[in-house]
């Protein structure tokens, strides 16, 4: 950088685009440096609501959450799952470090039932997270408050279509999927500031697929399996 | 020794007026061919009802009177009720005839405070079970039981100032044949006072020991031993309400008047519901049984309230209610919690609870649960619902996803790949899983981890028997 331009740059009174004030919030880790370093405090926000927004469900939007989710779960709050899309599997939370025996599910009939449990258990002080599925009308401004009171960590899994209005939620966050790596796009956060797009990699599995049983790889085993592998270096003298 | 007499006068109309905050006119009446005026309420007497009159002519006065028939045996198991709760002022209670309650309460005086604050709670929880009482306390249960009868709130805690508290009252209160009462009343004799300075062996000659005795017993002269009432091991309380209702809030203003009294006859056994049963009875329908479920077993009135008042809202009533009867079906010890010396900033196990029974109590016990992991290869069967908390921790796992498809989705296939939406990259796997052959559910997989264009993972099976199909069993999310 030009030694001038550092100099005026490091001005207190110049304000660059892309900062944001930092605001004493208390907030849980999210497990992911780099998205950490773009949320004020550090975390997710406790004692607020947080959105998430997907074009569809499931991509792993879930998965951002987990390992917060696990931190959590080690204290003696609940974490609670508000009528959730599908059956939550408890080999995979395990598997990812959550204790399970403060993980709840709800089930509900209605979203009024959806809503009113999700409000109660973030009012209630004794949940430490809340996750629910909103529908396009929920009333966050409700989930908010009740957040604020209750100083749980309340996350809304919403649709990409709502990112445009308007949303009491202090930070909104909207996640797409690109060649197995989660994009995330921070539409608001406290303090302000444009956020730059932030690319995690949420930890696919890696384990090959073995040639054999590949239907791809059918037929083309023989070839892989004939290859010299890298390690096997036979020394001078002892062939 | 001191003994405390709670006295509640008319109290069959009490019974008939506690299950409601409004006060209709209200008469008890003694049943039969030609039913009586038991007993009115102000509202009554101010129509002209009083006492004595036929019910005919007392629903000649007022048409809308609400009349009920004395029920001796309600009455016995309604003061059974207030006994169960007085238990935990005192370790003595007994019942005195059928509308009073001796307490015991020289041993609690320590433990409230003194007397005046004993009273005065006596007296604050006696109105949140809806009874009006004369408190009496004297040295001797039978002067405590005058002096109660005579709507005295008297605090007499010498014998020797006994005799002059008793001196003034009248001499109907005794429990002789009333024979008796009416030829010392010619005699010119209609207090204790004047018949305790008639000569002794005169009274003992002309009325027999029995007049002698009980004022003897009253004045600490004779021993008056008490049948010490023992509490059941299951509280069951009945309450009719004055007028049927079919709305929540006056159906648990009722409710709360048996909380209340649940409240303290847990007190006095020290335990804590786990199960409460409501049942709402009718004319017609058979009743309706609300079972209320807690996590941790408890004796708050207000916690039990609001947990109704939450499962009321959903349940829907047939007619009109009559009468509820509150049962505790299961009770835990529960003892007392000691406080930290500092402040603490752990949750107290209690509140932790209470958001749970919160929402079964609205939703149904079945919709809230916990998921644990069960040791088996077959997805399906590799976890299990489970009371929440309830979850123990178990081996470490391959990766597993966190959604589970119930049951598996069938997915088109492709020159061999599996499709869902678009065709699916195989990116790990085979984990085959062959389990289950001795139980008649037998699975033969071969799981794969699979990811989409857009680059979403899933978990996809393919069947190793018949025509190898794909299936979708979960999604990494």
């Amino acid at each position: 950088m030009v030694p001038a331009l550092d100099l005026v740059l490091s001005n207190p009174a110049v304000w660059r685009g892309d900062q944001y004030a930092k605001v004493a919030v208390e907030s849980i880790p999210t497990g992911f440096a780099e998205l950490d370093a773009q949320l004020p405090g550090g975390g997710w926000p406790r004692a607020a609501l947080t959105e998430l927004l997907t074009s569809r469900r499931s991509i792993g939007e879930l998965r951002l959450l987990v390992p917060a989710l696990a931190r959590l779960s080690m204290d003696d709050k609940w974490l609670v799952l508000v009528a959730p899309p599908h059956r939550p599997f408890a080999p995979g939370f395990e598997s990812l470090g959550v204790n399970l025996s403060r993980l709840v599910v709800v089930e509900t009939r209605s979203d009024g039932e959806s809503l009113w449990a999700a409000e109660r258990c973030l009012r209630s002080g004794s949940c430490a997270a809340v996750l629910a599925w909103s529908g396009p009308r929920t009333p966050l401004r409700r989930l908010q408050l009740a957040a604020e009171e209750g100083k749980s960590l309340g996350v809304v899994f919403g649709s990409t279509r709502s990112a445009a209005h308007p949303s009491p939620a202090p930070l909104r966050i909207q996640v797409s999927t690109a060649r197995g790596r989660l994009e995330l796009q921070i539409i608001k956060r406290r303090g302000g500031g444009w956020a730059p797009p932030l690319s995690l990699d949420i930890g696919c599995p890696a384990l090959p697929v073995h040639p054999e049983l590949d239907p791809k790889a059918a037929g083309t085993s023989r070839v892989c399996s004939a290859r010299p592998l890298p390690y096997r270096r036979v020394p001078h003298g002892l062939a | 020794m001191l003994w405390a007499c709670l006295h509640f006068p008319d109290f069959s109309l009490q019974l008939a007026l506690r299950a409601s905050p409004t006060a209709q006119p209200t008469i008890v009446t003694t049943g039969g061919n030609q039913p009586e005026v038991l007993s009115c309420n102000p509202q009554a007497r101010r129509h002209g009802i009083t006492p004595g009159m036929t019910v005919s002519a007392a629903i000649a006065l007022a048409p809308e009177l609400v009349e009920r028939p004395r029920d001796p045996a309600l009455e016995t198991k309604t003061l059974e009720g207030a006994a169960a709760w007085a238990g935990q002022f005192t370790s003595t209670v007994s019942l005195a005839q059928s509308d009073a309650l001796l307490l015991e309460i020289e041993g609690s005086l320590r433990l409230f405070g003194g007397l005046r604050p004993l009273m005065l709670q006596l007296g604050r929880d006696l109105a949140d079970l809806g009874y009006t009482a004369a408190i009496a306390v004297a040295p001797t249960p039978a002067a405590a039981r005058l002096l109660a009868r005579a709507g005295m709130n008297a605090t007499i805690v010498d014998t020797t100032a006994l005799e002059t508290a008793l001196a003034g009252l009248p001499l109907c209160l005794l429990e002789q044949p009333e024979d008796v009462i009416r030829t010392l009343g010619l005699m010119g004799v209609h207090t204790l006072g004047e018949c305790l300075a008639l000569p002794r062996d005169g009274l003992a000659r002309r009325f027999g020991q029995a007049l002698l005795d009980e004022l003897d017993r009253a004045l600490g002269r004779l021993p008056d031993p008490r049948a010490p009432w023992i509490a059941p091991s299951r509280y069951k309380a009945q309450l009719a309400l004055p007028a049927p209702v079919q709305e929540t809030e006056p159906l648990l203003f009722a409710a709360n008047r048996l909380i209340q009294e649940l409240a303290g006859y847990l007190r006095t056994r020290q335990v804590g519901v786990t199960r409460l049963k409501l049942a709402l009875r009718y004319e017609d329908h058979r009743p309706t049984i609300v079972m209320l479920g807690f996590s941790v077993p408890c004796r708050d009135p207000r916690r039990i309230l609001t947990l109704l008042r939450e499962r009321l809202a959903n349940v829907i009533l047939p007619e009109r209610v009559e009468a509820i009867v509150l049962e505790s079906a299961e009770t835990r010890p529960l003892g007392s919690r000691n406080l930290s010396l500092f402040p603490e900033d752990r949750l107290p196990e209690e509140e932790r609870w209470l958001i749970i029974e919160h929402l079964r109590a609205r939703l149904g016990p079945e919709s809230v649960y916990s998921i644990v992991s069960h040791p088996d290869h077959r997805p399906e069967l590799a976890w299990r619902c489970c009371e929440p908390g309830a979850s123990t921790a178990s081996a470490v796992h391959a990766r597993r996803p966190l959604w589970l498809m119930e049951p598996p989705q069938r997915l088109r296939s492709e020159s061999g790949l599996p499709m869902l939406g678009t065709k699916l990259t195989l990116l790990a796997g085979p984990e085959r899983i062959e389990s289950g052959w001795w139980d008649g559910d037998d699975v033969q997989r071969d799981y794969f981890v699979a990811c989409d264009a857009a680059g979403v993972s899933f978990w996809v099976f393919r069947e190793r028997r018949a025509d190898k199909a794909w299936f979708l069993q979960g999604v990494f999310a």
